[in-house]
C-alpha cells in the first residue's frame, strides 16, 4: 500500500468509513441509508473542495505518487503490440528511457519515454527515471527510425531531470540533450510529446519538441524542480511549496503560457486513483492530436514545430 | 543558476583585497598586476595566464575587426510570471541592469571577424549570472536568423549559469527555440562557432552552445550540464580534480580545442575563412 498524501487522508478515511458502514448494513440488514447518504454527500463535498482547489505543490506531489501510470503502463495500455528496442549503439542501454515500435489504433508509430520504477527495486534499476547520455542517444536512434519509415514519433515525459553525476558529465550530458532537442526539432514526421508526471528541465525537453505538447492534469513541467529552486532562491529546500507557486509549473499555468497545447483530464483525486480512465483520456487526446497533424507534409511539419517553439518567450522591444 | 551566487562570493572576495586602485591581484597566482596591463592582456594574468572574467564589450573588441561592430541586440526583459522569491524578479532585474549597464545578459550584432561577415553574440555573466530567459533566447534566435538572412557566419561566446529560474518554463523553452533557430544557418551552410567561457553550464550548454560546427573553450573554464554543487550533493562524493574544466572536456571529446583568449580571434578566423569558402574572404 502506498502512503497517502497529507491532503488525501481525510478523504481516504471517510471512504473507508463509508465502505465499512455499507458492509455492516449489508451483513446485518440494518437500514443505514439515511446516514450513508449524509456521509456520501460529505465525501463528495470534501472531494470537490480538495481536488477542485489543488495547490501547485499538491499537484507536484500527485505527479510523483506511486501508482500513477508510467511510460510502460501507457505503452501497454494505450498502444497495441509495443515492441521494445534497446541500446544506444555506442555505450550501453539506459533503462531510464524506454522505447520502440507500437501501433495506435492500427497506426504504426515509434514511441519513447522516461521510465521510473514502479517499486524501490525497479526505481534503483531505472535510476528514478533520470537518464544518462546513452538514454538520449537511444531516443535519437528512435527518432531516426521514425523519420526513415515516416511514422509519427510519440514521446512520454516523466523525469525529475537528466542525471547529474560524474559519468553523465564525462559522457557529455549537455551535448546529448542539445543534440536530442535538435534531432526531435528536425523530424519530418508528426511529433507529439506528453508530460505524464514530472517534466524536469532539459532532461524532459530533450524529448519534448513536439508539434503538439500535451500534459496530464496533475503533471508539472519547469526549468527546475521546486526543491532545487527553493534551495537556491530561498536557501532552503523546505520552501518547495512556495517555489512551486512562483514557478507556475502546473498544467493550467502551462496551457495559459502556450507551453502546452492541451491538458488531459485526470479522474477525481488524480491518475493513480483510476489509471484505466486516465489511459482512456490519454488515448482520445493522442488520436485527436494525430488527426490534427495528418494532413501536414514533411516540411510543413518541420515549419509548424519551428513556429511553435520560435514564438515562445515574453520580452519588451 | 547556482553559479550566480558563486560569482557574488568571488567578487566580494576580490574587493576586500588590499591593493592600490591602479593595481589588482591575480585570483589564481596572487601576483600584483597593473590594471592597464591586465586590460591590454585581455584580462589574462601576464604571470600565470589565468583567464579572468572578461567584460562583454571588451570581448567584442577582441574578436570583431576594428570599427566594424554594429549592435543589433536591444530587447528588454519582462516579468511574465510575476515571479517573487525573497525579492520580486523586477527588483532583481533593476539591480542587474544597473550593475551590468545593459537590459539583459547578452550583447551582440553585425561585424567582420578576420574580414568574414559575421553575427557576434556575447553573453554577459555579470548580469544575473548570464542566465538565459526570454530575452537571451530571443536575441540568439534573431542573431541566428539574421546571419542566415544576410549570409553571415555566427559566433556566440557563452558565459552562463544556465536557464533563468524566474522565467521558469519560458526559460526552458528558450533551449528549444535557440536550437531550432540554428537550423536556418545549417540550411544555408553557414558556419557557427561556439566559444565556451567560464562558466557555461545548464540549459545554455545543453542547447545552442553544444551544437556548433566548431567548439572552442577558454582555458580553465567551468563547463558542464549540472553544476558541481548539485553533482556533489547527488553522489555524496568529492569531485575529481579538474572535473568539468575545459581540459577535462577536451580529453572527453566535447570540445575541439582549448584556446587561449589571446589566440581566439586567430582560431575563429581560421575556421570561418575555410568554411565560407573563400579565396575572397581569405584575401588570397
Amino acid at each position: 500500500m502506498r502512503v497517502p498524501l497529507e491532503f488525501e487522508k481525510p478523504i481516504l478515511e471517510l471512504e473507508t468509513r463509508i465502505a465499512e458502514l455499507e458492509k455492516y448494513a449489508q451483513e446485518s440488514g440494518v437500514g443505514l441509508e439515511g446516514e450513508l447518504s449524509v456521509l456520501r454527500e460529505r465525501l463528495k463535498k470534501l472531494q470537490d473542495d480538495t481536488y477542485g482547489n489543488l495547490t501547485r505543490w499538491q499537484r507536484v506531489q500527485l505527479a510523483r505518487t506511486p501508482g500513477r501510470p508510467t511510460t510502460l503502463d501507457v505503452l501497454g495500455g494505450v498502444f497495441q503490440d509495443f515492441f521494445e528496442l534497446c541500446g544506444d549503439r555506442t555505450f550501453s542501454d539506459d533503462p531510464a528511457i524506454v522505447g520502440g515500435l507500437a501501433y495506435l489504433e492500427g497506426t504504426p508509430v515509434v514511441v519513447c519515454g522516461q521510465q521510473k520504477g514502479r517499486d524501490t527495486k525497479e526505481n534503483i534499476q531505472r535510476n528514478f527515471g533520470m537518464p544518462h547520455p546513452e538514454g538520449y542517444r537511444k531516443a535519437m536512434r528512435l527518432m531516426d527510425l521514425a523519420d526513415r519509415f515516416r511514422q509519427p514519433f510519440i514521446a512520454f515525459i516523466d523525469t525529475p531531470g537528466a542525471y547529474p553525476g560524474i559519468s553523465a558529465e564525462e559522457r557529455g550530458q549537455a551535448w546529448v540533450i542539445a543534440q536530442s532537442i535538435q534531432r526531435m526539432a528536425r523530424l519530418r514526421v508528426p511529433a507529439i510529446a506528453v508530460i505524464l508526471g514530472e517534466g524536469g528541465s532539459g532532461g524532459a525537453l530533450a524529448i519534448g519538441v513536439g508539434n503538439r505538447v500535451l500534459i496530464l492534469e496533475n503533471a508539472w513541467y519547469s526549468v527546475i524542480s521546486p526543491e532545487s529552486c527553493a534551495a537556491i532562491l530561498w536557501r532552503d529546500a523546505k520552501e518547495a511549496a512556495k517555489a512551486a507557486e512562483a514557478l507556475k509549473l502546473s498544467a493550467p499555468d502551462l496551457l495559459q503560457l502556450g507551453i502546452v497545447d492541451r491538458v488531459i483530464p485526470e479522474p477525481g483525486g488524480g491518475a493513480h486513483r483510476d489509471p484505466a480512465t486516465t489511459l482512456a483520456n490519454l488515448k482520445t487526446a493522442l488520436l485527436e492530436t494525430l488527426a490534427e497533424l495528418k494532413d501536414l507534409g514533411p516540411e510543413e511539419l518541420f515549419e509548424d514545430r519551428y513556429r511553435r517553439f520560435r514564438g515562445l518567450g515574453v520580452y519588451a522591444e | 543558476m547556482a553559479l550566480e551566487r558563486l560569482f557574488r562570493r568571488r567578487r566580494a572576495q576580490g574587493e576586500v583585497r588590499d591593493v592600490p586602485e591602479l593595481w589588482t591581484r591575480c585570483p589564481s597566482c596572487d601576483a600584483p598586476i597593473y590594471k592597464k596591463d591586465l586590460e591590454q592582456n585581455l584580462y589574462v594574468c601576464p604571470k600565470c595566464s589565468h583567464h579572468m572574467r572578461f567584460p562583454a564589450l571588451r570581448r567584442i573588441e577582441s574578436l570583431a575587426d576594428a570599427g566594424t561592430f554594429e549592435q543589433t541586440t536591444r530587447l528588454k526583459p519582462a516579468d511574465p510570471l510575476e515571479f517573487v522569491d525573497t525579492e520580486p524578479y523586477v527588483k532583481r532585474l533593476e539591480r542587474y541592469q544597473k550593475e551590468a549597464g545593459r537590459p539583459d545578459a547578452i550583447v551582440g550584432g553585425r561585424c567582420l571577424i578576420g574580414e568574414v561577415p559575421s553575427v557576434l553574440l556575447v553573453m554577459d555573466a555579470a548580469f544575473a549570472g548570464g542566465s538565459m530567459g526570454s530575452v537571451v533566447g530571443e536575441e540568439i534566435a534573431r542573431g541566428a536568423e539574421l546571419a542566415a538572412q544576410e549570409n553571415r557566419s555566427l559566433v556566440i561566446v557563452s558565459a552562463s549559469g544556465g536557464a533563468r529560474m524566474q522565467e521558469a518554463a519560458l526559460s526552458l523553452m528558450q533551449m528549444a527555440k535557440t536550437t531550432l533557430a540554428l537550423d536556418r544557418l545549417w540550411a544555408r551552410r553557414l558556419p557557427y562557432v561556439s566559444i565556451l567561457t567560464d562558466p557555461t553550464t545548464g540549459g545554455v550548454t545543453a542547447s545552442f552552445a553544444a551544437i556548433a560546427d566548431v567548439i572552442f573553450a577558454e582555458p580553465g573554464a567551468l563547463i558542464g550540464f549540472a553544476g558541481p554543487r548539485v553533482i556533489k550533493q547527488t553522489i555524496r562524493q568529492d569531485l575529481p580534480e579538474g572535473f568539468q574544466r575545459s581540459e577535462f572536456l577536451l580529453k572527453h571529446g566535447m570540445v575541439d580545442r582549448v584556446v587561449d583568449r589571446r589566440k581566439l580571434k586567430e582560431a575563429v578566423t581560421r575556421v570561418l575563412r575555410q568554411f565560407v569558402g573563400g579565396a575572397r574572404a581569405a584575401g588570397v
